[in-house]
């Protein structure tokens, strides 16, 4: 057992590839090229036969399956997995625990019976009221696990996430109850699992409201960082410590609470995309925040190829190809940081 | 780390027998009320159905607490238990890959009794295989396996779906029912099969008992006191396996109920001696089960709820266990 760090929880983070330019370029440019590549690519890929070749000629039909679905569907898969990796990666730096994401502290589940409630009192239609009373929730949510994880001081970080995990899994449990008695169970179970294949135009467009949410992330960047090193230190460089953790907590909550909503959730996004990108780049947030956006948008698009084309012509939802994905890199993720830690 | 977790020591001193004796008392209350109150229609018909849902549940009791038990005693701490490892999801993906490998209409046609066979015997395999891999790797870190072991629990839940999406969609349906198991679907016809492995699991850890309230004092004073470990580990898992594939293919998972009533239990007899905790164990686990299923089913006629009221207990009580383990 490694020996507990003298304050609590500081420690856990250990910078990795100091600040200065050292990202490396290449990469960074790279990126983007592929990304549109393979976005445009997966354009036409689909049950109906979309080709360019039809697109330029202008038949009707084919123009009407790519901006009715096609279209919107791409733009849902990139702003959600951009929208939760980013928030996944502030959500690590502010609790300084590289296994906190809003999959492991609770936000999703909180998320999911802020919907059941909003479906309840307001009916399955309004889809900007489900979403306030969701964001509502997780805020919630996400504020009583900070408290939590404040009032108790874990001195190992993998307690952490299994608290978190756990917390998650009462609040599931209360939602399920809900659900059974009130049979929404079949409701519950579209918003458990992410499916991009529901995404038509005129049904996913407050999906938008993540790109202000990111922005203002974007914005803060430098304030995460420094209140990400402590209270007091925040305190002394002249950072509002508790206003710069509120404004981290509610891009959180927003982000997760508009992609539960829109798509569903889509499990570990947010833990294992900011650790596979900080691992490879370092831990500079204004400099990694657009990469992991990017990142996280390739990797929710590679899910959602998969799953289009395995078991063609069926599909199988983002959710269920993330959850096996995402568990594998998480489980390896665990087993090397203790590795390194002995 | 471990004697944070290693329950702390019994400080009440109790006489276990009588504790048994009232749990026993009460569970026997539960059963009685389950069977003979609130029957409407056919007294014959009702005896017939219930019978079966209170045996089910009875063997469901047994093999949860006796499987717990025994693996917080292999694993040393009281965090861990096959639910919370993803045991459970395991034997649901192995019964998910038995139906992709040999075709779901294939198996329609098959004695069910056959195919769970095959199933625990995969299980049993897949189990030794991962956990020794797992145990030897991490064993002296406990929150590492035990956040592996829930990561693990949903990669399984997450392979399940997945794979039982490769199944042909329209014979996936029909099938599901039959496939999987609920508190209210029962699979009856496995009944008698999984009362004979569980006779059969006892049978084969009776003489293990002793040797696990050694191992139960850590590995080096196991050893050092001339037990075999990495035997009597191996065997103690290979009853786990077949015990949590028993009440999994009854009832489905619960993950929680093994943590609640091996801790439980340990508190209420307060010794450690296998011969004692595990029937305490199996009371407290009928008692939940059969009582918790009369008071929900019949006086609040809430159906179905009693796997989440668990979950929701159980994960709560986990919450505590973790907080209580941080501040020491």
């Amino acid at each position: 057992m490694s020996a507990p760090v003298t304050t609590g929880r500081a420690g856990d983070r250990t910078p990795r590839a100091a600040a200065g330019p050292a990202v490396r370029l290449r990469p960074v440019l790279l990126g983007p090229v592929l990304l549109a590549v393979a976005a445009f690519a997966s354009l036409f890929v689909g049950v109906a036969d979309v080709t360019p070749a039809d697109l330029l000629r202008g038949d009707t039909a084919t123009l009407e399956v790519f901006f009715v679905s096609r279209v919107p569907r791409l733009i849902a898969i990139l702003l959600a997995g951009a929208a939760l990796s980013v928030s996944g990666l502030i959500m690590q730096h502010l609790t300084r625990n590289r296994f906190v994401a809003p999959d492991t502290a609770g936000t999703v589940e909180w998320a999911l019976l802020g919907i059941l409630v909003a479906t309840l009192f307001l009916g399955g239609q309004s889809v900007l009221g489900k979403m306030l009373v969701a964001v509502a929730f997780s805020l919630v949510g996400t504020f009583l696990f900070l408290r939590l994880l404040r009032r108790v001081r874990f001195t190992d970080m993998i307690v952490v996430p299994l608290v978190g995990l756990m917390f998650g899994g009462v609040v599931m449990a209360v939602t399920t109850f809900f659900a059974y008695r009130l049979e929404l169970m079949q409701a519950l179970n579209t918003w458990t699992s992410g499916d991009f294949s529901g995404i038509l135009r005129g049904r996913y467009e407050i999906i938008w409201v993540v790109v202000a949410v990111m922005a203002v992330a974007y914005l803060y960047a430098d304030r995460f960082t420094v209140a990400g090193l402590g209270e007091g230190f925040a305190k002394n460089l002249g950072v509002p410590y508790q206003l710069v953790i509120n404004i981290g907590m509610v891009v959180v909550a927003v982000t997760t609470a508009v992609v539960t909503v829109v798509v569903g959730a889509i499990p570990f996004l947010g833990l294992v995309v900011p650790n596979l990108v900080t691992m490879a780049l370092g831990d500079n947030l204004r400099r990694v925040l657009p990469i992991t956006a990017l990142a996280g948008a390739g990797f929710v698009l590679a899910c959602d190829v998969v799953g289009r084309v395995i078991r063609y012509p069926y599909e199988i939802p983002v959710g269920t190809v993330a959850s096996v994905v995402g568990a594998v890199v998480f489980i390896a993720l665990i087993l090397r940081t203790r590795r390194g830690a002995r | 780390m471990s004697q944070v977790l290693a329950a702390p020591p019994a400080t009440r001193r109790r006489n276990p027998a009588r504790v048994l004796v009232v749990l026993g008392v009460v569970a026997a209350l539960a059963v009685c009320a389950y069977l003979f109150l609130f029957v409407t229609g056919s007294w014959d018909f009702a005896m017939k159905i219930r019978s079966r849902q209170v045996l089910s549940m009875v063997l469901v009791g047994y093999a949860t607490a006796f499987a717990a038990v025994i693996f917080q005693t292999v694993t040393n701490n009281r965090i861990l238990t096959p639910g919370v490892m993803g045991f459970d999801s395991l034997f649901m993906l192995l019964q998910t890959l038995v139906v992709f490998l040999f075709g779901a209409s294939a198996l329609a046609t098959l004695d069910p009794r056959l195919k769970f066979g095959v199933e625990v015997l995969a299980m049993v395999a897949f189990a030794l295989v991962l956990f020794r891999w797992l145990f030897d790797r991490g064993s002296r870190d406990l929150y590492v396996l035990v956040l592996v072991g829930i990561v693990l629990g949903a990669l399984f839940g997450g392979l399940s779906s997945l794979v039982s999406r490769l199944i042909d969609p329209n014979d996936f349906m029909t099938l599901q029912d039959v496939l999987f198991a609920s508190f209210n679907n029962v699979q009856v016809d496995l009944l008698a099969v999984s009362a004979l492995l569980v006779v059969a699991a006892t049978a084969f850890s009776v003489p293990l008992l002793r040797q696990l309230d050694v191992v139960a004092l850590g590995r080096e004073h196991a050893v050092g006191l001339g037990v075999d470990h990495r035997r009597v580990v191996t065997r103690a898992l290979i009853v786990v396996a077949v015990l949590v594939s028993v009440s999994t293919a009854l009832v489905g998972p619960i993950t929680f109920l093994g943590l609640l009533v091996a801790n439980l239990a340990r508190e209420l007899v307060g010794t450690f001696r296998h011969r004692w905790t595990v029937p305490a164990a199996t009371l407290v686990a009928i008692v939940a089960l059969v009582g918790g299923q009369f008071v929900l089913a019949r006086l609040l006629d809430y159906n179905s709820s009693l796997i989440v009221v668990v979950n929701f207990v159980g994960g709560i009580y986990f919450i505590s266990l973790l907080v209580r383990g941080a501040r020491l």
